[in-house]
């Protein structure tokens, strides 16, 4: 039997339970659902959970495991030629072995002894699966059988499966944590490699970024230069001509919307602001590229400035546009947020609708609007696509927002296209990019959770 | 047979006087009780309020007079704090309320365009049932309002302002040494008796009160009762509440709600010992609302 097969069988068996155990639960209590400890359906839920829970985990195991033990016993067999090989040679007849399983060896003449072995390999597959399928069920039976003896009036079955229910998910939550750190993990050690051929110091302090490393040694080219200051100070002057923009306007609009909009009005303004949120950001990418950046191009001639044609203006501009969305719909969560006491209190001593909103409201919401807005700034560092379409490639150290600048994801983007060398800098590079970003957007996260947490009672 | 009439009848006039039908309330109703008085700081006649389609108070005829506390009462959504709210015009701020009728402050109409709902909010203070200090300083809160409305020329002026608005509340001694203090951090009582100040600072008229005490302990209610009797000497005071027994304490006079209408008013001593409408009698003796 295959697996899936399989997980289909212990499913139909877990709902026969669950049918089996409710009725076992209502015989039990003579009628009178009411002698029950738990209602009917938790004795089923009970039972199925006894008859699939240690089933699964059986199959689970059994999964995970089986290719490495049948792998070992095969590689055990092999002549002796074979078994003596170094590791890396030896991974190699694996791949062989499993291509060979797969049908996509090809026509190439293959070793007599690893066609056996592949043929070994599928029988014991087979006859694994066989031992596996009467190893599940029977599990899933015994457990069936003690579950359904277990189930009696004054059985907790309500308790037991409410506490499962718990691990469920305690399981869930651990796992998104789990991957969470995993990822950090890959990433801060894949960065541990890049800075033990590049130094910290130059990473951090160099003033200039070239990341072609000569593939060959016989190869012309640069060999590479990793300071990562000029892809610094392009991100951070395009995330600030985007909050530059952003600010003002999502602020006034959320001010707009919360305070002198009525209602009516609102709700037609405020989901076309949010239809900003969701144009993907590839098209606000063509739109900064095609319209924004030969517009600013073209302004620029008449005043006599030289633009480039791709120039974090541009960039920033559009990524501004992007967040007002962002900024506005936060800014207006953190206004509504402000009681109506305090308004009234503002009225009530005759402040005008200006001198309330200016006085009383925004500083009672100016943490959520501050904490609004530093999520809106790792928003915009993190934002990749845009950038790459309308700001360009190239790393200058400039603060001139007329020209081409580049930022940290479009480099991890640059580096990580096309063929590469895993254990090359220009690879791992983009590991340390990577975890600056990541560390970057962190410190900012964890700031705007500190300014909400300390200044959020002030008003309640 | 006949005794089932009267019972059936009994039955409908009882609900009658309890409910009004619609009929009732376009016909207006006679308030029980002298609703004027000789010179009155305040005078209503005839108004109504709607919010939306719903009225909400049905032909209101109302003075109340220079340095006097008036208590109003009745039961939950009678409209006494839609009446308190008329007052200074905060019912402005409450999207689709509507007023009609003609409330008169010192003889001047107070829905008039030429008037400022601003100038008459100042003229006109409010302290509300939850109190509500802004999240800023003790000083910056009771100097909020002589900032905006221009009260003081320099730092010592506005200084004397609060000092003296503080010390009217009951509240300079207890915070005298932490006027920097965040106003939030104060007492539920010293809250409510900050925000009291803070009306004063302006220097209103007329103070509303909209259930002043409900939200606080009977200790930080006494000390509030206590304060608005001091300050009746100065100031016209108007105050909403549910306790008969603070309406006794503190009021002179009395005015009943009941679904919209203003039942009866009168003395407070008068209203409490002999009301004169089933309503009033109804609700004073406790048996329903």
């Amino acid at each position: 039997m295959q697996p899936d097969t399989l997980i289909w069988t212990l499913s139909a068996l877990c709902a026969i339970a669950f049918y089996l155990g409710r009725h076992r639960a209502v015989q039990a209590s003579g009628g009178h659902i009411r002698n029950l400890h738990s209602l009917p359906a938790y004795y089923g839920y009970y039972l199925a959970l006894c008859c699939g829970l240690p089933a699964l985990l059986v199959l689970c195991l059994w999964l995970l495991f089986d290719d490495k033990l049948i792998l070992q016993l095969i590689l055990g067999q092999l002549p002796e030629f074979w078994r003596n090989l170094p590791e890396d040679r030896l991974s190699l007849v694996v791949n062989q072995i499993h291509n060979l399983i797969a049908g996509e060896a090809g026509i190439q003449e293959v070793d007599p002894a690893i066609r056996a072995a592949a043929d070994h390999y599928q029988r014991l597959k087979t006859t694994g699966y066989r031992i596996l399928a009467i190893l599940t069920l029977t599990v899933a039976t015994a457990g069936l059988v003690y579950g359904y003896r277990r189930i009696a009036p004054d059985m907790r079955a309500r308790n037991t499966v409410e506490k499962s229910l718990r691990y469920a998910l305690i399981l869930s939550s651990t796992l998104a944590i789990f991957v969470t750190i995993g990822i950090v993990l890959s990433v801060l050690f894949e960065s541990l490699r890049f800075f033990s051929k590049v130094p910290v110091t130059e990473f951090l302090f160099g003033l200039k970024w070239s990341p072609q490393m000569a593939i060959r040694p016989d190869q012309v080219g640069a060999s590479g230069a990793f300071g990562f200051i000029p892809l610094l100070t392009g991100t951070l002057l395009i995330s600030g001509i985007a909050m530059a923009v952003a600010t003002p306007i999502g602020l006034l609009s959320a001010i707009y919307l919360s305070e002198y909009a009525k209602s009516h009005t609102r709700s037609i303004v405020k989901p076309l602001i949010e239809v900003l949120a969701g144009i993907p950001t590839v098209v606000y990418g063509f739109f900064a590229a095609l319209v924004v950046a030969p517009l600013l191009r073209d302004f620029g001639v008449q005043l006599g400035l030289t633009v480039s044609a791709e120039s974090a203006l541009a960039a920033g501009t559009v990524m501004g546009v992007m967040i007002i969305p962002f900024v506005s719909s936060l800014t207006d969560d953190a206004l509504t947020a402000v009681p109506r006491s305090l308004r009234e209190g503002a009225y009530g001593l005759g402040a005008t609708q200006a001198e309330t909103i200016t006085g009383v409201v925004l500083p009672a919401a100016l943490p959520g609007i501050v904490s609004g807005l530093l999520l809106a700034v790792s928003r915009a560092i993190g934002e990749t696509m845009i950038v790459v379409m309308a700001a360009g490639m190239t790393a200058k150290l400039t603060l001139n927002p007329l020209e081409s600048v580049t930022t940290i994801t479009v480099q991890i983007v640059a580096l990580l296209v096309g063929d590469q060398e895993f254990d090359s800098p220009k690879t791992l590079a983009a590991f340390a990019l990577g975890l600056t970003l990541f560390l970057i957007t962190l410190a900012l996260n964890l700031v705007a959770l500190h300014v909400v947490r300390r200044y959020r009672e002030q008003y309640e | 047979m006949s005794t089932i009439m009267n019972i059936v009848e009994k039955f409908e006039e009882s609900r009658d006087s309890a409910a009004p039908t619609s009929t009732d309330s376009d016909q207006g109703y006679q308030t029980v009780g002298e609703y004027s008085v000789a010179k009155p700081r305040i005078c209503c006649r005839g108004v109504n309020v709607f919010y939306g389609e719903k009225q909400a108070l049905f032909d209101i005829n109302l003075d109340i007079g220079q340095r006097e506390v008036i208590a109003l009462i009745g039961p939950s959504g009678c409209g006494k704090s839609t009446f308190l709210r008329c007052l200074n015009r905060m019912n402005d701020i409450i999207e689709g309320c509507r007023v009609e009728g003609d409330i008169r402050l010192d003889g001047q109409d107070i829905y008039s365009k030429e008037l400022d709902p601003v100038v008459l909010r100042a003229r006109v203070g409010m302290v509300f049932q939850k109190p509500n200090p802004f999240p800023k300083s003790i000083y910056d809160n009771v100097a909020y309002g002589p900032r905006i409305h221009g009260l003081a020329s320099n730092r010592t002026e506005l200084d004397d302002i609060v000092e003296t608005s503080l010390k009217r509340a009951g509240l300079w001694k207890e915070v005298r040494d932490r006027l920097d203090h965040p106003a939030t951090g104060l007492s539920g009582g010293q809250q409510q008796r900050l925000c009291i100040a803070r009306t004063i600072a302006v220097g209103p008229e007329v103070v509303l009160m909209d259930e002043p005490c409900s939200a606080l302990d009977p200790i930080a209610t006494a000390t509030i009762e206590q304060l608005i009797d001091e300050l009746r000497e100065r100031y016209t005071i108007v105050i909403v509440t549910h306790s008969m027994q603070q309406a006794a304490r503190v009021s002179q006079r009395t005015a009943y709600f009941h679904l919209g209408k203003l039942i009866e008013v009168g003395d407070t001593s008068r209203i409490f010992t002999n009301p004169r409408h089933p309503l009033t009698e109804d609700y004073i003796t406790g048996r329903f609302g």
